[in-house]
């Protein structure tokens, strides 16, 4: 079975080689065969998949070894693939709902000229999110990590006319830079410490290293965590990647991308598991992110972008989870995976939305669409149930486990942590309702466009609607099903290890107050969106509702201290190696010039100088060497 | 001292398997003409190019002498590998010809090098298709007659009925034939006696240009003037040497210097004077220093480049510095390694002087031709960083060095005689702007050879510097190294300068044009190119080559 792994990169591989190579011919099919290498990938998914659960759970890792890339005495870096539980849940996640949304794509991006171009792109993706969980050192994950860097910019910036989106793509593509350098040093610093960098033998030497050294790498491994998964300081590009195409957003910036931090971090526990100190960062920037998201969610008049703030907050729940060590790892994947399910399901509501509406994503103008679009009011209505953890559905179990972990990680930080979670969870089911209520109910806030076209809502065609549906059915009963006899948990175990802790409160007094915050919450947005009419001009609101809008501050805390500090850093700079370097450069080459002219004239053209330079050399020759002997 | 002299002495070389028994009477010659063949052929072909010159009708000349050149050349080459490959260059090297010509290592290396050198300088003097048709006949870079005065009515006469110098053929031999005995003497008559073997032919040959007779003839004599005037330094203190030792063979002054030698009752008075073997020796050096072009011995170089017809000035500025370079290794190698405490620090101070003052002029020409004679001096320099190193990485460091550097210069001045005006060769350097917009091969083959003068990595000189460098470095000379360093970069200023004016300038209106050369010039370029890049990107092979060849004999 093993070659078949490197099938799975190599499929989307070879399709976005095709797409990207093969040209305009390839225009009028070149969105099939973007979905099929997509589907080939998640068939040979299944299979694998299948082989992994007929073997017992001790021999449920595959490795494929397939060249050695760098083979240099001391630093070997090899092309191996590893296939284990955490790899394959993510290789299912990712092929499943990366195929689903290649088929939506075919739909919403129908009248795009460039339409193959955005396939092999996806394609692209594909391939490099699934080098980035198959690799077996950390090497050829960085591979997969700067590839689905590269894929995301193109994506972001694939409708690159508009200069919003150009700038958006650069936006990403520089912050997730400063993260990329955290990997990169982790790696350097891995490779000083244990003499290499493949997962195998680091995990294993984890116990003979100084817990500096460990906690250094933990930390270099959140910064990039932090900067591909859009977690605080580093998350201030995604909302502004909501540029790109919706079915972009739901794949790279909600379902997978974005939670390859996760991934990181948890593919990394024994590192973290024995660097408490970055353990607990990783807590508190899930912690800090998870409200900030939410809050961020809560004033965005923008689906997309309220959207945007909300898989932000989401993924702090998980990086949270992940910080909590063995007590959270297999729920971090585990609502990983339901919110691949709901958070993809409500992208695609809000594309299938945006077109039927004349591509408007400003939800003020929308109202009243629950009985022009009532498979898109469905499944989007299942997603938002599923997101603010109704009982029953898919983020009830996850996320509920989350706060339940966080409780149990005990002392101050646990009741710390437990509690913003738990607060956490009411804003959701905030902003969540604030979007549904806005979008599918109330009045109709309609307006023509720019081009004054006036807006004809309609149910979206079919090849949009069936992966919506799919993912709503995730949303709805993934959760459930992992739980049953905790399933996810058994199977995740034997990579992630896993350990109950000891919750000072009880599961049941948990869930209840979960209830409570979510009634709340969503009680007080009814109170607000739906009793009340929504004004179509958002009204001044308060300073936190005005901070909010704009991203609590974030761009402006970024311009003042980076971009400012980076100018004033540049033109000095600048003006050090105008006068500095360049007056010594300058004056060398003058000097050296006028020496130049001046020894020229000693070339005089007459033999008799010459000779008696020839003389003064023997001279000063046979002297020198005299001398030397004298002394 | 002297048994440490003994066991860093036997670092470089071995002694010769010949028994050399005293005889009391005076020998019969002992020759080994197998051993001899190489010169010998050459000599041969020199000969037989004279009775060319002097029997065989005009019209058959030319294909004749470049026949007889090119054979000659080819089987002398043949001849040196045999001898290699017959382990002359290693275990069984010796000291032919009564102890006057060494057959070992670097000797073949250095003289398989001057006969290819030679081979491409044959075919750069025998083209014929850069000038015009002039009365019907194709001409080469040579004066149609020598002897005619510049500009007067015999010379309008030659150049009429067609004339050519075909004489520069033999010349060119016999010139070869001295080289290839410099590097290989092993005794100071016969280094002397080679010296003038093959400057005479030299001297001749600078003052053959067919363009600018006036500018050729002064550099000849400019030339002559001042080569004599070192041969007669180099021939004192040659005469000091004996008086020093007794003897004039390198072997034999090598062991009076380590103190292992029987003095000659007869000499007793002067045998064994430390002055005249500092000041003898230090002349003797003089007279090689001045052949390879270092300061202050290097005035002649850039009025004689300049001036030479072109494809000598080429086989000069390659072939004479191998020649000058070998002779200079095996005598500080061979004969002055027991004093070297006294004449590395004064080879020091050559090498920067040599190093520093041929970056900075270069840097004020306007000439092409002066240019690169500038930057052999410079590279002059460059090689004697590896000379100082007195190690066996040093012997093979320069040895690789200068084929690198030989074939690159032959290259560039090929080049330099295909950019054309009416008035022979465009040689100023505003005429060269906007090169690469007309003729952007030839341009960018020029810019490979002048990127591997600077030393760029993935060139022949970059493959040669570092090797130089490192010897120098490991043999304490650091601060020559740096030195070294800081030249390069003075010279990559001039040489990517004229980069700078191919590719980035504006052509002149009535710019130079291009001739379209004949394949034997093309053949030149080519192989000069094919070294650059060979050497440069792969030159471990050629380093290796170099380092077997790095013993001499004693």
């Amino acid at each position: 079975m093993d070659p078949l792994i490197g099938a799975l990169v190599g499929a989307p591989l070879l399709g976005a080689g095709i797409l990207l190579v093969g040209g305009r011919r390839l225009d009028r099919t070149g969105h099939w065969i973007g979905c099929l290498w997509a589907a080939v990938s998640f068939v040979i998914g299944v299979v694998l998949f299948a082989d992994l659960l007929s073997r017992s759970p001790a021999q449920r890792t595959l490795t494929s070894h397939l060249f050695t890339w760098v083979p240099v005495a001391g630093f070997q870096a090899d092309v191996g693939f590893q296939l284990d539980q955490l790899s394959m849940t993510f290789v299912l996640l990712i092929t499943g709902v990366g195929t689903l949304i290649h088929i939506y794509s075919v739909g919403y991006m129908e009248h795009d000229e460039n339409r193959r171009k955005f396939f092999g792109y996806l394609n692209l993706f594909l391939a490099a999110m699934l080098l980035l969980v198959l690799a077996d050192n950390y090497l050829l994950l960085y591979v997969g990590w700067e590839g689905v860097g590269l894929a995301s910019y193109l994506l972001i910036g694939f409708w690159q006319h508009k200069p919003s989106a150009a700038t958006a793509a650069k936006k990403a593509f520089l912050v997730n830079r400063v993260g990329d350098m955290g990997l990169s040093i982790a790696i350097m610093v891995m490779f000083t410490t244990f003499g290499s960098f493949a997962f195998r033998p680091v995990f294993a030497h984890v116990g003979d290293v100084s817990q500096g050294r460990l906690t250094t790498i933990g930390l270099l491994l959140l910064l990039a965590a932090c900067g591909k998964s859009a977690q605080v300081p580093l998350q201030s590009w995604l909302g502004d990647a909501m540029e790109g195409p919706t079915p972009v957003s739901a794949l790279i910036h909600a379902a997978t991308m974005v939670t390859a931090g996760v991934y990181l971090v948890v593919r990394s526990g024994a590192i973290f598991n024995a660097a408490p100190t970055a353990q607990l960062a990783v807590c508190v920037v899930g912690a800090v992110t998870l409200v900030f998201g939410a809050i961020v969610g809560c004033a965005k008049d923008d689906i997309k972008k309220a959207l945007a703030g909300s898989t932000m907050s989401q993924i702090g729940y998980m990086m949270l989870a992940a910080g909590l060590g063995p007590i959270g790892y297999v729920f971090a994947i585990m609502h990983l995976v339901t919110h691949g399910f709901f958070k993809a399901g409500l992208f695609l509501g809000a594309g299938s939305v945006m077109h039927g509406m004349n591509d408007e994503v400003d939800m003020r103008r929308f109202g009243a669409l629950r009985t022009y679009m009532p498979v898109t009011f469905v499944t989007f209505g299942l997603g938002y149930l599923a997101i603010i953890g109704f009982p029953g559905l898919s983020g009830y179990w996850s996320k509920d486990k989350i706060i339940e972990a966080a409780f149990a990680k005990g002392g101050t930080e646990g009741w710390t942590l437990g509690a913003v979670a738990l607060v956490g969870a009411g804003i959701t089911a905030f902003y969540m309702t604030r979007v549904m209520l806005m979008t599918f109910f109330g009045d109709k806030r309609w307006q023509p466009d720019a081009e004054g076209h006036e807006p004809h809502p309609h149910e979206s065609p079919k090849i949009m609607t069936i992966p919506m549906s799919i993912l709503a059915f995730g949303s709805v009963f993934a959760g459930g099903l992992f739980s049953i006899n905790s399933a996810f948990l058994k199977w995740l175990q034997p990579v992630t290890g896993h350990s109950d802790g000891h919750s000072p409160v009880a599961t049941w007094e948990i869930t209840v107050a979960t209830l409570v915050v979510l009634i709340l919450g969503v009680g007080l947005a009814w109170q607000s969106y739906g009793r009340q009419a929504v004004p179509a001009v958002a009204p001044r609101g308060s300073l936190l509702t005005r901070a909010a809008r704009r991203d609590l501050l974030q761009d402006d805390f970024n311009h003042v201290v980076l971009v400012r500090g980076g100018e004033h850093l540049t033109r000095s700079l600048v003006y050090l190696d105008h006068t500095v370097v360049d007056g010594a450069v300058n004056g060398t080459a003058a000097g050296v010039g006028g020496l130049s002219g001046r020894l020229r004239r000693l070339q005089n053209g007459f033999v008799r100088s010459y000779a008696v330079s020839m003389l003064g050399g023997t001279a000063v020759l046979v002297a020198a060497t005299l001398l030397m002997r004298g002394v | 001292m002297s048994a440490t002299a003994a066991a860093v002495h036997s670092l470089w070389t071995t002694r010769a398997l010949a028994d050399t028994a005293a005889t009391p009477a005076i020998p019969t010659p002992h020759i080994e003409y197998a051993q001899l063949s190489p010169v010998l052929i050459v000599f041969g072909a020199a000969v037989l190019g004279v009775l060319i010159e002097a029997f065989a009708p005009r019209a058959a000349r030319y294909a004749g002498q470049l026949a007889v050149s090119v054979v000659g050349l080819a089987a002398a080459f043949a001849a040196l590998v045999a001898l290699a490959a017959d382990g002359y260059a290693q275990g069984r090297s010796h000291v032919a010809a009564m102890g006057a010509v060494a057959v070992d290592g670097p000797a073949l290396f250095l003289q398989g090098t001057i006969v290819l050198i030679a081979l491409v300088a044959t075919f750069t003097f025998a083209e014929r298709r850069l000038d015009p048709v002039a009365h019907g006949n194709r001409v080469d870079s040579f004066a149609a007659q020598g002897s005619a005065v510049p500009g007067g009515e015999q010379e309008q006469k030659a150049v009429r009925a067609g004339f050519t110098t075909t004489e520069v053929f033999p010349l060119l031999l016999f010139a070869v034939a001295g080289m290839m005995i410099f590097p290989a003497a092993d005794d100071l008559l016969t280094l002397f006696v080679s010296l003038e073997v093959f400057s005479l032919p030299l001297y001749l040959l600078c003052a053959l240009a067919r363009r600018r007779r006036l500018m050729s003839q002064e550099a000849s004599v400019k030339y002559f003037l001042l080569g004599a005037f070192s041969s007669a330094i180099l021939l004192f203190g040659i005469a000091l040497l004996y008086g020093y030792a007794g003897t004039v063979s390198y072997g034999g002054i090598a062991d009076v210097v380590d103190g292992t030698a029987k003095l000659t009752p007869a000499l007793a008075n002067t045998t064994g004077n430390d002055a005249l073997l500092l000041i003898g020796g230090a002349m003797v050096v003089m007279g090689l220093l001045f052949k390879v072009a270092a300061v202050p011995f290097h005035m002649w170089t850039p009025d004689v480049y300049q001036g030479a017809p072109t494809p000598v000035t080429g086989f000069m500025a390659a072939a004479v510095k191998v020649a000058a370079f070998g002779a200079l290794l095996r005598l500080l190698y061979v004969v002055l390694p027991g004093m070297r405490w006294d004449w590395r620090p004064v080879m020091w101070g050559v090498a920067i002087v040599t190093m520093v003052v041929g970056a900075i002029i270069a840097v004020t020409q306007t000439d092409v031709k002066r240019l690169l004679a500038y930057s052999s001096i410079a590279h002059a320099g460059f090689l004697l960083t590896g000379v100082i190193a007195v190690s066996p990485s040093g012997v093979s460091s320069v040895l690789f060095y200068l084929v690198a550097y030989s074939f690159v210069t032959l290259g560039g001045f090929a080049v330099v005689t295909l950019v054309r005006d009416a008035g022979g060769e465009a040689t100023h350097l505003s005429k060269w702007a906007g090169l690469g917009r007309r003729s952007p091969l030839l341009a960018a083959v020029f810019a490979v050879f002048l990127l591997s003068f600077a030393g760029i990595p993935l060139t022949a000189g970059f493959s040669g510097k570092f090797a130089v460098f490192k010897a120098a470095a490991q043999g304490g000379a650091v601060p020559l190294v740096v030195v070294g360093v800081i030249s390069s970069a003075i010279a990559a200023f001039f040489y990517i300068r004229v980069i700078v004016m191919m590719f980035f300038q504006e052509p002149q209106p009535q710019g130079p044009t291009v001739a379209i050369p004949s394949p034997l010039t093309s053949t030149a370029i080519a192989l000069g190119v094919a070294v650059t890049l060979v050497l440069g990107v792969a030159p471990q092979y050629f380093l290796d080559l170099a380092g077997k060849a790095g013993v001499f004999v004693r």
